[in-house]
């Protein structure tokens, strides 16, 4: 920020680029010269502001409110409003909800209110590609404590007493598994940072190195000098160009400020950081296909042990951790364990970045301490279930995580309880679903995704993937019988036991954590042939409901094949033969008068 | 050396012997499918599984690739074990059919029936062909190539191979598709190629090549019946 009076921050994520948000900032600037106001309005780009479903987002400072869904042709309104008039333009200001419509600040609405950012700190705040706002804004001066004022012992010793566990997944405590690699023997040694994020619906890592470049490389030039590695490694998916644009930058500014090379700040500690990128499998997250990757070989897991700490890239001792994990490693550093460690729970420290997304009003990246309910997420800081629809199920964990539903949502989000729960933390996307998706299918849906995406090489994982999929595909169209639900139990028993890596082992709990959460509607599904969120199509019929029918003609209209029909204010008919059950009457009626079969007649005991 | 337990008898191996060597060497019988002594471990078919237990946690791995480390408690018959290993080959059994292997295992087994669409593949993908190639007959003629359900073995490209000298190692090594060799007439016209191991394979009077995995593949069994090329 400079000596002008207000800024304008434009959010320059991934999802708000999308939104145009290059475009309005050109807009913005000309208009603002075109006023004259150039020496008053300082206009510049921002990390991701986290709430990306409403983008662009414009933050302006000092009265820090956030303007969303701005329009082009109203710019030259906004500015007049705003900065001549000294008015809030109410119609794009980012209100609590809908019925509330008082203007709080930033922090004070409720999606960022309930948030404790701890990795996330800048956001809003910085330029990612200045170095120079990072150091401002307290940047590197954790790697000058690590270098100066720590020995590498030190620094290991205070990621331990921190409690930071990994951020990937897994949960494995950090500290540890640095004084392994430590304690590793080898001449050289390395380290590596995981940003092949592949999961659906999730964006954590793309997002930190999208805002906060720097701070992933402190915590990798920390993590070295602990270690005792001279080379890194940024494993980055090539799908995510404008991370690897801004972590190529950072790289090159920290070089060109003696950050990174050799002879760190005058220390004698040399370090150096490449990116390699990912093309783009999903097994490649999983850290011995990632390193068999970054060797130039088929991204395909190898055994463990020998562990890659021990026994790593060109068999050399190698640490690998997750983008949020090496991020939270300069905190650590600089705020000391003690204060890291009275956040979270008592297994599970710090705060974890979620992406939340599905059928919920918020959706963005949010960050929260560990310790926090599933509740609270989806409900305080997600806003809920858009419209009157019910909360039916949240999965947590990516892919290969679970469904947890209604009835655990009260369960604190920590590695531990998680794992219990069926689920786990995984990297940290939350898919919220209501009462229109179907288990089966969503358990279908995954199933197919990391089947496609195996490796191949494990007989249980990838053709347990495939029997697996070929029985929920019979399930969802009504060909299945309840003998194909022991089949299934099984087959994703096998498939999570005998495969080999973490990709195998966890590839069945979408299946796994459904059938036990949901089994009632896998057998309607199977017994009674029927699909309660009506998503199966084969298993679905149409039909209209009389006394409900207005005969509005809305449904007619918007048939894409015209099986219905109707006079006007007389009750329609839809005509079998030609629907092809897309939905559209259902989703369209406004009196409920397009039902399925009366599903809810059926109990199960 | 090193000392495990082993079924719950103590037991010592040496220093970078697996699981399974270990359990060869005490005559504890672990079923196999990918695995052959003179190739290098893969772990792709899972039947060597074994547990470990660790107090109340237990974990299966693969036994083949597992290396031998001091203080293991290891099961190679548990209960869990054996389920699994049920599963694996009900699975097999509905994929390839035919192979005489996985029938003898079935067999062994106790697999009395399979539970889902039996299919009539001729592959397992167990990698031994791939890995007979490189390491046995330093070809580089044949690999895995793509993942999921694209996963193929084929030569680099789908080209005709031209590391590939028609040694008919792969075939030899192959647990699954022997029935290519004996072709749909084997009464009538005996067995079309499965003298491959003698490097005199009579199908090369018929076809330009005889290997499996090269143009035109499987030879043997999608153009039996083509005239002869003298």
């Amino acid at each position: 920020m400079g000596d002008k009076h207000t800024s304008i921050l434009i959010c320059m994520g991934t999802s708000c680029d999308l939104n145009r948000s290059r475009r309005m900032k050109d807009l913005i600037e000309t208009e603002i010269k075109n006023r004259g106001l150039e020496n008053e309005i300082e206009v510049t780009t921002t990390s991701c502001l986290g709430h990306c479903g409403e983008g662009p987002n414009i933050r302006v400072e000092p009265e820090d409110v956030i303007y969303h869904n701005l329009e082009e042709k109203d710019i030259p309104n906004f500015i007049e409003e705003h900065f001549i008039k000294g008015n809030l333009m109410e119609k794009y200001v980012l209100t609590p909800s809908e019925n509330d419509k008082s203007i709080p600040t930033m922090n004070e609405i409720d999606f960022f209110k309930h948030q404790r950012l701890l990795v996330l700190r800048n956001r809003g705040r910085l330029e990612p590609d200045s170095i120079e706002e990072y150091i401002a804004l307290d940047g590197y001066k954790a790697l000058s404590k690590a270098l100066f004022e720590h020995t590498p012992e030190s620094i290991v010793e205070e990621i331990l007493n921190a409690g930071l566990r990994g951020r990937g997944g897994a949960g494995f405590p950090t500290g540890r598994k640095w004084k392994i690699c430590r304690d590793a023997k080898g001449d050289v040694k390395y380290i590596v940072c995981n940003a092949d994020e592949g999961d659906p619906g999730a964006f954590m890592d793309r997002s930190i190195l999208e805002s906060d470049p720097h701070s992933v490389i402190e915590g990798m030039i920390i993590g070295a000098r602990a270690i005792g590695a001279s080379k890194g490694f940024v494993y980055v998916r090539d799908e995510y160009p404008l991370a690897v644009q801004r972590i190529k930058t950072a790289i090159e500014q920290a070089e060109e400020y003696g950050l990174l090379g050799d002879d760190i700040l005058g220390s004698g500690f040399s370090f150096s950081l490449k990116i390699v990128r990912g093309a783009g499998a999903f097994v490649c997250g999983e850290e011995t296909a990632l390193l068999s990757s970054i060797e130039g070989k088929v991204g395909r897991p190898r055994q463990r042990p020998p562990f890659p700490v021990v026994k790593g890239l060109w068999r050399k001792p190698t640490n690998i951790n997750n983008v949020e994990t090496w991020a939270n490693v300069p905190h650590i550093i600089r705020n000391g364990a003690e204060w890291y460690s009275n956040i979270g729970t008592e297994h599970s420290k710090g705060t974890k970045i979620f992406s939340l997304v599905g059928k919920v009003n918020n959706t963005g990246l949010v960050e929260v301490p560990m310790g926090i309910t599933l509740r609270e997420v989806i409900f305080d800081i997600g806003g809920g279930i858009p419209g009157d629809k019910k909360f039916k199920a949240v999965q947590i964990g990516g892919p290969s995580g679970g469904c947890l539903p209604p009835k655990m949502l009260d369960i604190p989000i920590d590695y531990d309880q998680l794992v219990k729960a069926g689920a786990m933390m995984g990297s940290g996307g939350l898919i919220v679903m209501d009462e229109t998706t179907c288990m089966v299918d969503l358990a279908r849906y995954f199933t197919k995704f990391l089947y496609e995406e195996s490796c191949g090489k494990c007989w249980s994982c990838r053709e347990g993937l495939r029997r697996m999929l070929e029985i929920l595909t019979k399930i969802t169209e009504g060909e299945a019988t309840e003998d194909d639900l022991e089949t299934l139990k099984d087959l994703a028993e096998m498939t999570k036991y005998a495969s080999m890596c973490g990709l195998g082992q966890t590839a069945a709990n979408p299946v796994l954590s459904t059938l036990k959460y949901f089994e009632k509607e896998y057998i309607l599904h199977v017994r009674y042939k029927r699909c309660p969120a009506k998503v199966c199509k084969s298993l679905i019929n149409f039909y209209v409901v009389p006394e409900r029918c207005t005969g509005c003609q809305r449904c007619v209209a918007a048939c894409p094949t015209g099986a219905i029909k109707g006079p006007r204010s007389e009750p329609h008919n839809i005509d079998q033969s030609k629907c092809i059950k897309c939905r559209a009457c259902y989703e369209i009626c406004k009196f409920n008068a397009i039902e399925d079969v009366i599903v809810d007649a059926i109990v199960i005991k | 050396m090193i000392k495990f337990r082993l079924n719950g008898l103590e037991v010592q191996v040496e220093e970078g012997s697996t699981l399974l060597e270990a359990a060869q060497f005490y005559g504890f019988p672990i079923p196999t499918l990918c695995y052959h002594e003179g190739l290098s471990n893969w772990g792709g078919c899972r039947l060597c599984i074994v547990e470990l237990k660790q107090g109340d946690r237990s974990r299966i791995v693969s036994s083949c690739t597992y290396p031998a480390q001091d203080g293991l408690e290891v099961f190679t018959n548990s209960e869990k074990v054996v389920k699994i290993r049920k599963t694996i080959i009900e699975t097999m059994m509905a994929t390839v059919p035919t192979s005489k292997i996985v029938q003898d295992l079935a067999s062994k087994y106790g697999v009395h029936q399979v539970r889902v669409n039996v299919e009539n593949k001729d592959c397992l993908m167990c990698g031994l062909c791939t890995r007979m190639c490189i390491e046995q007959m330093d070809g580089k003629a044949i690999g895995l190539v793509g993942r999921g359900d694209s996963l193929k073995i084929t030569t680099a490209f789908d080209k005709k191979s031209e590391t590939c000298r028609l040694c008919g190692g792969c075939m030899y090594i192959c647990p699954a598709c022997q029935i290519r060799c004996i072709g749909p007439n084997i009464e009538k016209d005996g067995p079309i190629c499965n003298a491959c191991a003698n490097l005199e394979p009579p199908c090369l009077d018929y076809f330009d090549n005889m290997m499996c995995y090269m143009d035109p593949c499987v030879a043997c069994e999608l153009e039996a019946d083509r005239p002869p090329k003298k």
